[in-house]
């Protein structure tokens, strides 16, 4: 496990890189810090291996001060990947994977042993591939090399940064698929930076996101998809991932399912008025508006046949009162609970001064949600095209 | 007919003299390596010095010191050095070490900037010490510029070696000076042509041995486009 507590770092020309930092890096994870340029991630990562050393603040590793080690010593017991490969260009393949085990000088046919091992470990074939130099492979198998020379001497930690940013995508994905299955038997400690928030999805078994030398929020994958901290998390996880992971704030509000301009009468309306109105507009009640457009009640077509033969009797005399209403800016998700909660058929929509505005009905709802899951299909296709 | 004469005669005096010239010669070439290697053994230690850090003024001081020396006219140089080392080899050599430090100097903190600061940092984050990355990482990737520095600087101190005759220190200008004294032209030619020779021969044997170490980096950058 490695703790960060209290750290800072400032630079000689003042400028604060990390401030306050308090982290735990679990053992056996592969935690992933991410944030925009600048934020201070690899600073972060470059503390652990004392690459950088912090102006406040203790780093422990299994609760040993780092600071009391020596650097090169320590170095050695922990494997780092670099962005661009970092391959030494006047070393076989071989010596570049053998560098750690040499310099804690290893026997040598351990070391060679250890070099096959490792390079059958990623698919490269030691006896075409050991006495290649960098140049004459490709990105991807560069990049192989960089993570297993980071892995020779087996070392509990290992950090990364960006490792697989300057690649292609294929072989980017390749390496993220190789490096989930080489965690899955090395259970290394693994401290991977990346700018790129689906790497760290994929990759990440813990999320750590930072920006201007903070650390914003720390979680699961999934922990920081639900619930991401603030409007920042949830710009840097982007619109895209947050649809599947959708919350009851993300459902649409009533204003977007209403009905506009519903069948309304005014109180001064006779009951054969309102006949012919509900036989115009095709339903079954009308809701009773005052001409200051406050909602008064709802008549069904019921009451109102029921009351058919007093000519004398309007709208408003055999009118309901109405018991639930919603205001604008409701989420559906409590208008729908409403309307289940007390069977009701509708609901009336009012602004805050009472003002009638519009009408959710189970049909509406219903094309509502069949309109988002039309677009939803339409755009995963899109999807799988691209 | 008179050319052949002139060329009988070039035999002849080759014949007679060949031992002395290649007395002559011998010395000159003790000069100039000798020259060459002091001026390496400063210059390239200083050139890692300075690449390793970016101390401003040290730079700026240490390049205008050598860039004097180098522009001081060489025969002003040796008469100079006179009343200091009085006449000799001594002072000869120590001139032409001075020439000899700027182009190396340059070369090397050339190569040493050349590598790229990721590997360093790779390697420093890999657990190498600074002793140890400067040995195993820079020096090997700086070492095609350091070679190149030193031929060049090879090529024209064997030649700046024949003024320094002129202060006594023997070498193939002895030749040429003679030769002008008693109007010996193939004295002349001879001092020059195996200036020349001697100047050719150890650009390409430094060429070779620089070929040799760095072989396998060239066939690197050849074969990437086949990967």
């Amino acid at each position: 496990m490695i703790q960060f507590t209290e750290v800072k770092k400032t630079y000689d020309d003042g400028r604060e890189v990390l401030k306050n930092i308090n982290l735990e890096i679990q053992a056996g994870e592969i935690t992933v810090l991410i944030g925009p340029s600048g934020c201070g991630k690899t600073t972060t990562m470059k503390l652990i291996n004392r690459l950088i050393s912090p102006t406040a603040g203790q780093i422990r590793i299994d609760g040993e001060d780092i600071a009391k080690s020596d650097p090169v010593r320590l170095r050695r017991k922990i494997g780092y990947v670099i962005q661009n490969i970092g391959l030494f260009p006047h070393m076989t393949i071989a010596r570049n994977v053998a560098v750690v085990p040499r310099l804690l000088k290893w026997d040598r046919q351990a070391t060679d042993r250890r070099v096959d091992e490792l390079l059958a470990l990623v698919g490269l074939d030691p006896a075409i591939y050991r006495n290649r130099y960098p140049a004459e492979l490709s990105g991807g198998q560069q990049q192989r090399i960089g993570v297993i020379r980071a892995l020779a001497a087996d070392p509990d930690i290992i950090l990364m940064d960006e490792p697989f940013s300057a690649l292609d995508p294929i072989s980017r994905e390749q390496l993220q698929n190789e490096l989930i299955r080489l965690q899955q038997e090395l259970r290394k400690t693994i401290v991977f930076v990346t700018h790129d928030m689906d790497e760290a999805i994929k990759l990440g078994d813990t999320i750590v996101l930072m920006r201007d030398g903070a650390i914003v929020q720390t979680g699961k994958p999934e922990q920081i998809l639900r619930h991401p901290a603030n409007d920042f998390v949830k710009s840097f996880i982007g619109k895209k991932r947050m649809a599947g992971e959708q919350t009851a704030e993300e459902l649409p509000t009533v204003d977007e399912v209403m009905v506009e301009h519903p069948a309304t009468a005014s109180p001064t309306r006779g009951l054969a008025e309102a006949v012919k109105m509900m036989e115009k507009r095709r339903v079954d009640s009308l809701l009773i508006v005052d001409k200051n457009n406050r909602l008064q009640g709802t008549v069904s077509i019921y009451r109102v046949l029921d009351q058919f033969g007093e000519e004398s009797k309007t709208v408003a005399d055999v009118m309901k009162p109405v018991e639930h209403v919603v205001q604008t800016g409701t989420s559906l998700s409590v208008a729908l609970q409403l309307m289940s909660e007390h069977q009701l058929s509708n609901l009336a929509v009012v602004r805050e001064d009472g003002q009638f505005v519009g009408l959710i009905t189970r049909g509406t709802v219903v094309s509502h949600m069949a309109g988002m899951y039309a677009s939803d299909r339409t755009g995963e296709s899109n999807h799988v095209a691209v | 007919m008179l050319r052949s004469d002139w060329l009988a005669n070039y035999a002849d005096f080759w014949r007679d003299r060949y031992a002395d010239i290649g007395t002559a010669a011998l010395e000159h070439l003790t000069i100039s390596a000798t020259a060459i290697a002091l001026g390496s053994l400063v210059a390239i230690p200083l050139g890692m010095l300075l690449a390793s850090n970016r101390i401003r003024w040290l730079h700026t001081l240490v390049f205008t010191i050598a860039n004097i020396f180098q522009t001081v006219p060489s025969l002003a140089l040796l008469a100079i050095l006179i009343p200091l080392l009085g006449i000799g080899v001594k002072p000869a050599i120590f001139a032409l070490f001075l020439y000899a430090i700027l182009p190396i100097l340059r070369n090397t903190y050339a190569g040493f900037s050349s590598v790229d600061p990721a590997l360093v940092e790779s390697a420093k984050g890999m657990g190498y010490g600074t002793v140890q990355r400067l040995l195993a990482i820079q020096f090997p990737l700086a070492f095609p510029y350091i070679m190149s520095g030193i031929r060049m600087t090879t090529v024209y101190i064997i030649s700046w070696t024949t003024l320094a005759s002129l202060i006594g220190a023997g070498g193939l200008g002895q030749l040429i000076v003679s030769g002008m004294g008693v109007n010996k032209e193939e004295l002349i030619v001879t001092g020059a042509l195996a200036a020349i020779v001697l100047a050719l021969v150890a650009d390409r044997l430094l060429g070779a041995l620089e070929k040799r170490f760095t072989r396998k980096a060239r066939t690197v950058t050849r074969e990437t486009s086949y990967v």
